[in-house]
C-alpha cells in the first residue's frame, strides 16, 4: 500500500530540474503531531520481525527501514496564506535478497503480523523474479554496526517554530518586495524531517533524524504599459539545517560583486533583504540591455553553479545511468566506464576537482549512514580534471573495481525501494586567495550569472544550456549594468575544459535541489552542491528574446 | 476495498458527513489499485503493486477552512478525521479567496473504467514485459521500459447537497531501445484506458526499428527546418502552452496571453487558423472525469477556435471578482487534425526531420512560451518524400505559439498522455545547436 500523494501546484517559480509537481507524502496531521517520535526499542523489536521472517522463508540478506517522514510546507502569495501542509507517512518497506535476485515489498501495518507478512511476500518477489536473473547480485561487506544513532546537527527544529510565525516571515518577505517595486510575490517554505531506522542482517540497527529546510520565493514585475513581465527567483539554498538557516547572521553574508547589491547566503538567510533586492531587480529586469549573442567569459555565482555541477557531472557519474538503467527516463551517460578505466579522459581543466560526499556541514545529503547502513563519506569524481570514479552502491561497487559502496543508496519513502542517488557532488575552491571582485576584475568582455533559471540538458548529458534568475555585463574587469535574454549553450567536456579560475574557500557555499527526480516510478531526493565563484572563458552565449 | 462502488462510497460519505459541526463540510473518498514493471538491460529490475484508498475531508467556519485526511473507514475513525479538520479550520486564518462551496451539480456520463485494465495481475504484466523485452532481444538491441496501470474511483459529498462519483482506469507503456555498440536507439509510448487496445510486443517493434535505423546519425547543421513532430514529441510542447491558459495570470500581466494596456489576446487570432482545441470528457478515445477537483462539472470546452483565443480556464474565485464565467482547467485536450497517416505526412515532405521525442524541455521565457529541449530517440532525415538517413539530435529553442503559427499540415489525432494530437508539420522549427547523445 503506497501511501502517497501529489499536490498539484500552480505556484510559479517552481519548475526547473525534473520535477513534475511537489510531492506531498502520506496523511495531513495536526502541526503537534510534527514533534512526536517512535521510540528506537519498539523500532528495533519490530525490525527483528521482519529481518527474522524474511530468513525463516528463505532470504539470505535482508534489510528493513521504518520509516516516518514528515512534511510541513507554508505557500503564500502577496498579504496571503494560500496553503498549510502538514503532513505524515509511517510504515515499514523490508527489502530482501533470495536466490541472488532482490525482493521489495511494504506496508503500512506497523504490526508483527503486518510487518512479517511485508517480510514473505518479499522474499516471494525475489524468488518469482529470480528466473529472469542472469546473474545473481554481488553485495559488497559492510560491516554491522550494531544499536547506532545520529541526527543532523540543527541548532532549533523547524517543526517547533509555530506556523504562524513561519507564515508571518514570509508575509514579511511579500511585503518587502511590494514596497520595492514588485507586483506580485510567490512565497514557500519547505520542511522535512525523516526519522528512518534501518536494520539488516549484517547487524546494524541505525536511528537516524534527519532534517531539511528551504525558503524560496519568486518575484513578479509587471509593465502593464507594454504587456511585458520579468520574474527573479530567490538567491536561497535548501539546506540540510534546522530554523537558524531562517535566521540572518552577519557572519554569514558573502559580499556580491560590486555594482550588483548582491549578498551571498552561506549557513543562514536573510529573506526580507533578499526580497527587497529581487524586486528592484525584477523591475529593472524589465528594462535591462538584451545580450549580444556571442563568446563571453563567464562569472557564475555559486548559487546558480549548483545545478550546473548538479546536470552536467552530478547526473552522468551515476553508474546505474552508465550501465544503463535509466536509459528509458533520465537516459545514459557520455562518461563510460572505457573513460573512467583510461584514466586520463579529461573532463576538465587541471583546476577541476569535483568531490562527492555525504557528509559536508549544512548539506541536504548529510546523514550518519544510507539506506543500506552504509557509513557515509567524502570521495573524489575529477581530480586536476580527469575521471577518477563514479557514485556506486553495494551491488554496484564490484563492477568498477571498489571493495565497499561509497554509501549512496537512498529511498525517499519506506514504500520506496532504496536505490543509487546523487550525494552531493561539489567543486573544490581555488588555493590562491581570491574574491568575487578581482575574478570579475580579470575578465575583459563577459557576463555574470546568479540564481537559477532554465536548466536543460541532453539523456546523455552532452549538450546543455542554461539560464540564472539575474545577470550582469562585465566590461573591463567591471560589472557595467544588467542583462537580459541570457542564456549559456556548451558542451560539458568542453565546458569545463574551459574553467580558468574559481575564488577562494571563504567565498564557497552550497546551492541545491530538494526535490530531483529519478527513477520510474519516480522517486526525489534532496542534494546539495557546494562551489565558490568560479570563472569560464569563451562560453557560447545566445539570445532568447522572441516576439509571438 | 480499494475500488468502492458509488453506493458503498456514497454510504462512507455520509456517515463522515453526519458528524460535521461546521458551516461547511465537503468529504472526498479516493482509492486506487494499481502496479507496475520496470526493466532495463533485458532483465526486470523492479515490480510492485499498490492499493490505497483515502478520505480527505475539508470542514469551514465562515471564511476559515481546515483539510484533514484519514485511511481508515470504521465510524470513530470518521469522527475523529472530521474533528480534526474543524480544529484546523479554527485556528486557520480567513481566507479572501473564500468562495462558498458548490451545491448539487448535474454531471454528464463517461466511460472511462475499463474491466481488461482493472484485472490485470503480475502474469499479465511479465507477459507485457517479456514480448517488449524479446521484441529487442530477436533484433540484439537492449530494452528499458516500464509498464504501470491503475485502477481510480473518486467520489465527493458536500453538505450543501454535491454529490459526485466517477470510476477509471489507464495503463501507461514505454520502451527505449539501445543498439549493443550505442549509436542507434529507439523510444515508443502508448496509452490507453481500455488495456485491450494495448499490444506492448507491436508497440515495442516501432522502438525497435527506430532503433536500428538511427544508427550511425549524420550531422546537420543547425538551422531552421521544416519538422514532422510525433504526437509523442510535441505534447509536452503543447501542453506547457495549455496549461498556461489561465485567466487570473492573463488578467495579472504575467501570461503569454497578457497584453499591453493589462488586456489579454481572448478573442484574437494567436496560431494558424487550422488549430482547433477543445475538451470533451465524453470522447471514447481520451474519457475523462465528468466533474474537476472541486466538483465543478466538466463539459464540451473550445479553448482555440480556428486560431482564435476563445476560452481560458478560470477559478470560480476569480470569475467572481471579475464578474466572469467560471471554467475548470480540462481533463483533456483534443486537437483537431486531418486524415493523413504519418506516412502520408512524410510522402509529401520535400525536405524535413522527422522527430521522435523531444526531452529536457524546460521553460527559457514565459512571456513568450520559448523553450528549449532536445530531440531523442529517433531523429531521421527526410528528402523527397523518403526518410533518407538518421540524423544525430539537435538542441531546439522555440515556442509552442510560433511554431503553430508554421504550420503546413496536421495529421491524424492519436492518443498521447490521455490526449488526442495529431502528427504535425512544422516549417522553420528552430534548432540552435547539435547533441552528441544517442
Amino acid at each position: 500500500m503506497k501511501r502517497r500523494n501529489f499536490l498539484e501546484l500552480t505556484a510559479l517559480g517552481f519548475g526547473g530540474l525534473m520535477m513534475p509537481s511537489i510531492p506531498v507524502f502520506g496523511d495531513i496531521i495536526s502541526p503537534e503531531r510534527l514533534l512526536e517520535t517512535v521510540d528506537p526499542a519498539l523500532k528495533k523489536r519490530l525490525a527483528d520481525v521482519a529481518l527474522n521472517s524474511a530468513k525463516s522463508k528463505g532470504a539470505s540478506y535482508a534489510d528493513v527501514r521504518i520509516g516516518r517522514y514528515l512534511q510541513q510546507y507554508v505557500f503564500t502569495r502577496e498579504k496571503q496564506v494560500q496553503n498549510i501542509v502538514n503532513a505524515e507517512s509511517y510504515g515499514v518497506g523490508v527489502r530482501v535478497l533470495a536466490n541472488g535476485t532482490w525482493g521489495f515489498a511494504a506496508t503500512s501495518d506497523v504490526s508483527d503480523k503486518g510487518i512479517a507478512k511485508a517480510a514473505e511476500q518479499a522474499v516471494a518477489i525475489a524468488k518469482a523474479n529470480a528466473k529472469l536473473q542472469k546473474e545473481p547480485v554481488q553485495l559488497a561487506p559492510v560491516k554491522g554496526y550494531g544499536e547506532v544513532s545520529w541526527k543532523t546537527p540543527i541548532e532549533k527544529n523547524a517543526f517547533e517554530v509555530p506556523v504562524g510565525e513561519k507564515a508571518d516571515l514570509l508575509l514579511a518577505a511579500n511585503a518587502k518586495a511590494m514596497e520595492n517595486g514588485a507586483n506580485f510575490v510567490n512565497s514557500a517554505l519547505f520542511q522535512v524531517n525523516e526519522q528512518k531506522y534501518f536494520a539488516s542482517t549484517d547487524g546494524s540497527y541505525i536511528d537516524q533524524d534527519i532534517h531539511r529546510i528551504w525558503p524560496n520565493f519568486t518575484v513578479t514585475a509587471v509593465d502593464k504599459a507594454s504587456g511585458k513581465f520579468r520574474t527573479r527567483e530567490a538567491l536561497s539554498a535548501p539546506m540540510g539545517m534546522g530554523y537558524e538557516y531562517m535566521i540572518p547572521k552577519a557572519s554569514e553574508k558573502i559580499k556580491g560583486p560590486e555594482g550588483t547589491g548582491l549578498t551571498g547566503y552561506r549557513y543562514a538567510y536573510d529573506m526580507l533583504e533578499d526580497a527587497a533586492l529581487a524586486a528592484k531587480q525584477a523591475r529593472a529586469k524589465l528594462t535591462a540591455k538584451s545580450v549580444a549573442a556571442g563568446k563571453y567569459d563567464l562569472i557564475l555565482d555559486p548559487n546558480h553553479l549548483g545545478l550546473t555541477i548538479h546536470e552536467s557531472v552530478g547526473h552522468p557519474l551515476e553508474l546505474d545511468r552508465v550501465l544503463g538503467y535509466e536509459a528509458n527516463y533520465a537516459g545514459t551517460s557520455f562518461a563510460t566506464l572505457e573513460k573512467w578505466k583510461a584514466k586520463n579522459f579529461k573532463y576538465g581543466s587541471d583546476k577541476v576537482n569535483i568531490f562527492a560526499d555525504k557528509t559536508q556541514k549544512g548539506s541536504l545529503g548529510l546523514v550518519g549512514w544510507d539506506d543500506e547502513g552504509v557509513k557515509t563519506k567524502q570521495w573524489d569524481l575529477l581530480k586536476n580534471g580527469v575521471l577518477v570514479n563514479y557514485q556506486a552502491i553495494r551491488d554496484q561497487a564490484h563492477i568498477i573495481g571498489e571493495k565497499e559502496s561509497h554509501g549512496c543508496a537512498y529511498a525517499d519513502n519506506w514504500s520506496s525501494v532504496q536505490f543509487q542517488r546523487m550525494p552531493n557532488v561539489s567543486l573544490a575552491p581555488g588555493k590562491t586567495k581570491k574574491n568575487v571582485d578581482q575574478l570579475i576584475a580579470g575578465v575583459d568582455k563577459g557576463i555574470y550569472i546568479a540564481g537559477r533559471g532554465s536548466y536543460s540538458i541532453d539523456q546523455q548529458r552532452y549538450n546543455f544550456q542554461f539560464g540564472g534568475t539575474v545577470f550582469y555585463e562585465i566590461k573591463g574587469g567591471k560589472i557595467v549594468g544588467q542583462l537580459e535574454d541570457v542564456a549559456y549553450q556548451s558542451n560539458t567536456q568542453e565546458f569545463w575544459n574551459s574553467c580558468a579560475d574559481m575564488c577562494d574557500e571563504s567565498d564557497y557555499r552550497l546551492f541545491g535541489s530538494f526535490f530531483d527526480g529519478k527513477g520510474q516510478p519516480s522517486q526525489v531526493s534532496a542534494v546539495s552542491h557546494g562551489s565558490a565563484h568560479t570563472r569560464f572563458n569563451g562560453v557560447n552565449v545566445i539570445n532568447t528574446a522572441r516576439k509571438i | 476495498m480499494a475500488i468502492l462502488s458509488k453506493e458503498e462510497a456514497q454510504a462512507i460519505l455520509k456517515k463522515a458527513l453526519s458528524f460535521s459541526k461546521a458551516d461547511e463540510c465537503e468529504v472526498t473518498l479516493s482509492g486506487n489499485i494499481g502496479g507496475n514493471i520496470r526493466y532495463a538491460r533485458n532483465e526486470v529490475s523492479t515490480s510492485g503493486a499498490e492499493e490505497n484508498v483515502s478520505m480527505s475531508v475539508e470542514s469551514r467556519f465562515g471564511k476559515r477552512s481546515g483539510v484533514a485526511t484519514i485511511n481508515e473507514f470504521d465510524d470513530k475513525s470518521l469522527e475523529k478525521v472530521i474533528r480534526r479538520s474543524e480544529e484546523i479550520a479554527r485556528i486557520a486564518p480567513e481566507s479572501p479567496e473564500y468562495v462558498e462551496m458548490l451545491g448539487p451539480q448535474k454531471y454528464i456520463t463517461t466511460k472511462e473504467l475499463f474491466d481488461s485494465t482493472a484485472k490485470i495481475d503480475p502474469a499479465y504484466r511479465a507477459e507485457a514485459a517479456a514480448k517488449s523485452i524479446n521484441a529487442a532481444a530477436a533484433k540484439g538491441l537492449t530494452a528499458a521500459g516500464f509498464l504501470e496501470h491503475y485502477t481510480n474511483f473518486v467520489a465527493k459529498l458536500n453538505s450543501k447537497g454535491l454529490f459526485a462519483y466517477h470510476p477509471s482506469s489507464v495503463i501507461d507503456f514505454s520502451v527505449t531501445m539501445r543498439t549493443e555498440d550505442g549509436t542507434g536507439s529507439g523510444y515508443v509510448t502508448q496509452d490507453f484506458s481500455d488495456a485491450s487496445k494495448l499490444d506492448t510486443g507491436k508497440a515495442s517493434q516501432i522502438a525497435a526499428d527506430k532503433a536500428v535505423n538511427s544508427r550511425n546519425a549524420k550531422a546537420l547543421e543547425p538551422g531552421k527546418y521544416t519538422v514532422i513532430l510525433e504526437p509523442a514529441a510535441s505534447i509536452d510542447l503543447l501542453q506547457n502552452m495549455f496549461f498556461n491558459m489561465d485567466q487570473r495570470n492573463a488578467e495579472e500581466g504575467r501570461s503569454f496571453l497578457s497584453k499591453a494596456g493589462g488586456k489579454t489576446k481572448v478573442g484574437e487570432k494567436l496560431v494558424d487558423e487550422r488549430i482547433t482545441v477543445y475538451s470533451d470528457p465524453t470522447n471514447a478515445e481520451v474519457p475523462s472525469a465528468p466533474f474537476s477537483g472541486d466538483g465543478r462539472p466538466q463539459e464540451k470546452v473550445t479553448w482555440i477556435d480556428k486560431g482564435v483565443v476563445k476560452n481560458l480556464y478560470n477559478s470560480r474565485f476569480w470569475a467572481g471578482k471579475t464578474n466572469s464565467k467560471s471554467i475548470p482547467a480540462p481533463g483533456n485536450v483534443i486537437m483537431e487534425g486531418g486524415t493523413q497517416s504519418l506516412e502520408d505526412m512524410i510522402k509529401s515532405t520535400k525536405r524535413g526531420i522527422l522527430v521522435t521525442r523531444l526531452w529536457y524541455i524546460r521553460a527559457v521565457d514565459p512571456q513568450t512560451l520559448l523553450y528549449t529541449g532536445l530531440t531523442r530517440d529517433g531523429t531521421f532525415y527526410i528528402e523527397n518524400g523518403k526518410i533518407m538517413y538518421p540524423v544525430k539530435n539537435f538542441r531546439f529553442n522555440e515556442s509552442p505559439v510560433i511554431m503553430l503559427n508554421n504550420l503546413e499540415a496536421l495529421g491524424k489525432p492519436q492518443r498521447i498522455s490521455g490526449s488526442l494530437i495529431p502528427p504535425m508539420k512544422i516549417r522553420d522549427f528552430t534548432f540552435t545547436s547539435l547533441s552528441d547523445a544517442v
